[in-house]
């Protein structure tokens, strides 16, 4: 169902743009944990950049719900914005978004009070993510056609595209990566120490 | 001084001889029972209140005896200070290969330690103890627990805690953090365990032997204790010498013994290892010089340490022993901060080569770069002990490292002659 | 009532991110982790210190008041 007005209509651009975001926060994000590089950009414009975005992202959705809310066409109560099934219109399809938002909500607040914050549940937090964004997805998917069809349908598939590349890149690299109690041995054995290596000293001459 | 046997007690309440040996037994090899133990020493003499005890050993003066010297009337201070629930932990987890005078202690006068164990949780206000030790046989140790049991003459239950063989191990916060239920790998500081351990209470980690050492000023009182030893280090240490022979024994000795007493065949020795792993070479001439003491070793850039004193023969090549240790010694790294981590395994690869034939001029300048950046860049002292162990084997064996650039070495003996155990850690389980 | 700043070396990864972002006082060595220079940080580097410590992605470095 769909409305004329020019709120209805930011409403569903800032969403599509909210979309667009979460993806390269994510993709951001994944490029942090693993060290990894924008070509030509310094390593503190990756952890920049992956906040800084989020934080856009936020901005977005927040117009993305006031615009939906403001639009009189159809009744959506400001709180289904973060309280999920408060809304009558599209009730299933909402909620999905105020569930991300709310995850996404989560993960900020605690990045924003880190230092006072114990490590493992920061992180469990910010785990969140990997959560998030399906739900994020889902909930553009089915809350307007707009996405089901034309370019916005090939948008929404180019990032459903770079997530499960860049996940399926953080998974093969931690598997791939050495657990702690692993490294010194390979670190010795590539310096030529390992132990049970014949010591040179067998092969000195008088 | 070092061999004088001291008259034997004639009851617990008698003050013995101030002479040695104090903590080993008076005949050795005899099994000592609580029976013995009692009759010899009488019942561990409890203060009745916390902070009591503490002032006799800051008048005694002990010093930590399990490598780092510590002054220990002061880390009982803060943990006796402290507010809540306080936490013991007796180390015997002597992680230090070629050392054994801990193993000792706990098979020929577990009582003493233990005594020494209850009379410091009184003195801190202890609600928790624990014995921490490597796996192994240790029936002396369970008959005394089942004795004292027995006997009621515990102020509070200990828990025996198991150890993994690793280096790293007996390092305060492995301690806690393996106590704690996981792995024994070394943790940040600040906050040290004595302000926040086991389950954040302020955790008292003191050496087997220096227990032992305060069940006697317990009983016999500071005077007592300094009738040995020197003015800054009273009493005396007990020490692991291997002589270049290839015996090896602990013998208690005075603190500010000459080494010389202790060496058995000094003509045979090149050199000498003192400390520990994370020690210091000494060339004989030096090491039969000195004293069993800091004051006289700092001069040498060298420390009591856990009491290692390894004299190397003659006849072997000082750093293929130095390159075996010290692979030994990266192997052991917790592997958890970069510069450790990289720099151990490329300092033993140095080493390695350096003990080899015609080692390139590069290696010995790179060895000594990767001993500037790792020092004081872990989070524990494990990389600068062992920065400490390279530097003085490159300088006691640098004649030998000439040779070894021109494609000869002196030794005419291959065998290893410092104990090293085999394998390393290779998974998780490993550190538990 | 200078700061100093300490590197928890357990927790950092070597990311390398503070020593962009406070050359004058972070380096990295060949292993790409942080020297850190532990005298008093001066005043006119406070403000880049702080963005520094906010910026470690591990929140290894921090600030310190001696």
């Amino acid at each position: 169902m769909s409305g004329t007005t020019a709120f209805w209509y930011a409403s569903r651009a800032t969403g599509i743009v909210a979309l667009l975001l979460l993806t390269v926060v994510l993709v951001l994000g994944i490029l942090v944990n693993r060290q990894g590089r924008l070509p030509g950009l310094p390593r503190f414009a990756v952890t920049s950049l992956h906040r800084n975005i989020s934080l856009l992202a936020v901005a977005f959705i927040a117009a993305h719900v006031l615009t939906a809310v403001l639009d009189s066409y159809v009744s959506i109560p400001l709180l289904s914005g973060v309280i999920p099934f408060a809304s009558g219109y599209e009730r299933l399809w909402l909620s999905l978004g105020a569930i991300a938002f709310d995850l996404m909500l989560a993960m900020i607040l605690t990045s924003l009070v880190r230092g006072r914050l114990n490590r493992t549940l920061w992180r469990a937090v910010h785990l969140l993510a990997y959560l998030c964004w399906p739900i994020a997805f889902a909930h553009s998917i089915g809350s307007s056609k707009d996405l089901q069809h034309g370019w916005m349908l090939d948008l929404a598939v180019g990032c459903a595209l770079m997530v499960a590349v860049a996940v399926s890149w953080r998974l093969v690299s931690a598997a791939r990566q050495l657990p702690r109690a692993g490294r010194v041995a390979a670190l010795l054995a590539h310096h030529g120490a390992a132990p049970g290596t014949r010591g040179p000293q067998e092969r000195i001459s008088r | 001084m070092t061999t004088t046997v001291n008259e034997p007690a004639t009851g617990g309440a008698a003050r013995p001889a101030a002479g040695l040996p104090r903590l080993l037994p008076l005949v050795p090899g005899l099994p000592e029972d609580l029976r013995a133990h009692l009759g010899r020493y009488g019942r561990p003499p409890y203060r009745g209140g916390p902070g009591l005890l503490i002032n006799a050993i800051q008048a005694a003066g002990l010093t930590g005896r399990g490598g780092a010297a510590f002054p220990v009337h002061r880390k009982l201070a803060v943990v006796a200070g402290a507010r809540g629930r306080k936490v013991i932990v007796a180390n015997g987890a002597e992680s230090e290969p070629a050392s054994h005078k801990d193993d000792l202690l706990l098979r020929v006068a577990p009582n003493l330690v233990l005594d020494g164990l209850q009379l410091a949780a009184e003195a801190v206000g202890a609600s928790e103890a624990y014995l921490y030790l490597h796996p192994g046989h240790h029936p002396e140790l369970l008959r005394a627990f089942a004795e004292r049991s027995a006997a009621g003459i515990d102020w509070l239950q200990v828990t025996l805690a198991e150890a993994p063989p690793r280096f790293l191990a007996g390092q305060e916060s492995a301690v806690v953090n393996r106590l704690g239920g996981g792995p024994a790998l070394p943790t940040f500081v600040p906050p040290r365990v004595s302000d926040r351990g086991l389950g954040g209470a302020p955790t008292l980690v003191q050496n087997v032997e220096t227990l032992a050492h305060i069940a006697h000023i317990a009983r016999y009182g500071p005077r007592w204790f300094r009738a040995l030893g020197t003015d800054t280090e009273p009493g005396s240490m007990l020490t692991t010498v291997h002589h270049a022979h290839g015996d090896s024994q602990v013998i208690e000795a005075e603190m500010g013994a000459p080494l010389r007493a202790l060496l058995a065949d000094q003509a045979e020795a090149q050199a000498v290892l003192i400390g520990g792993f994370h020690g210091t070479w000494l060339p004989i001439s030096q090491a039969a010089a000195t004293t069993l003491d800091n004051q006289a070793l700092k001069k040498h850039g060298a420390a009591v340490g856990a009491g290692l004193i390894a004299a190397l023969p003659a006849d072997r090549c000082g750093l293929a022993e130095a390159a075996r240790v010290t692979r030994y010694l990266a192997a052991e790294s917790a592997g958890q901060c970069g510069p450790c981590l990289n720099g151990l395994p490329s300092i033993a690869g140095g080493l390695a080569e350096l003990a080899g034939p015609r080692p390139r001029r590069q290696t010995r300048e790179n060895v000594e770069r990767w001993a500037g950046l790792v020092t004081g860049r872990g989070a524990c002292n494990h990389p600068d002990g062992t920065v400490r162990f390279v530097r003085s084997a490159l300088k006691v064996f640098a004649r030998e490292l000439t040779r070894h650039e021109q494609g000869r070495c002196s030794a005419t003996n291959r065998r290893p002659f410092l104990p090293l155990p085999q394998g390393m850690p290779t998974t998780e389980d490993d550190w538990t | 009532m200078a700061d100093t700043l300490r590197v928890n070396p357990i927790n950092c990864s070597g990311h390398g991110v503070c020593a962009e972002l406070l050359p004058e006082l972070i380096s990295l060595d060949e292993w790409g982790y942080p020297i850190v220079d532990s005298r008093p940080v001066p005043a006119f580097l406070d403000r880049d210190a702080r963005r520094a410590v906010a910026a470690c992605p591990t929140l290894a470095l921090k600030l310190t008041r001696n």
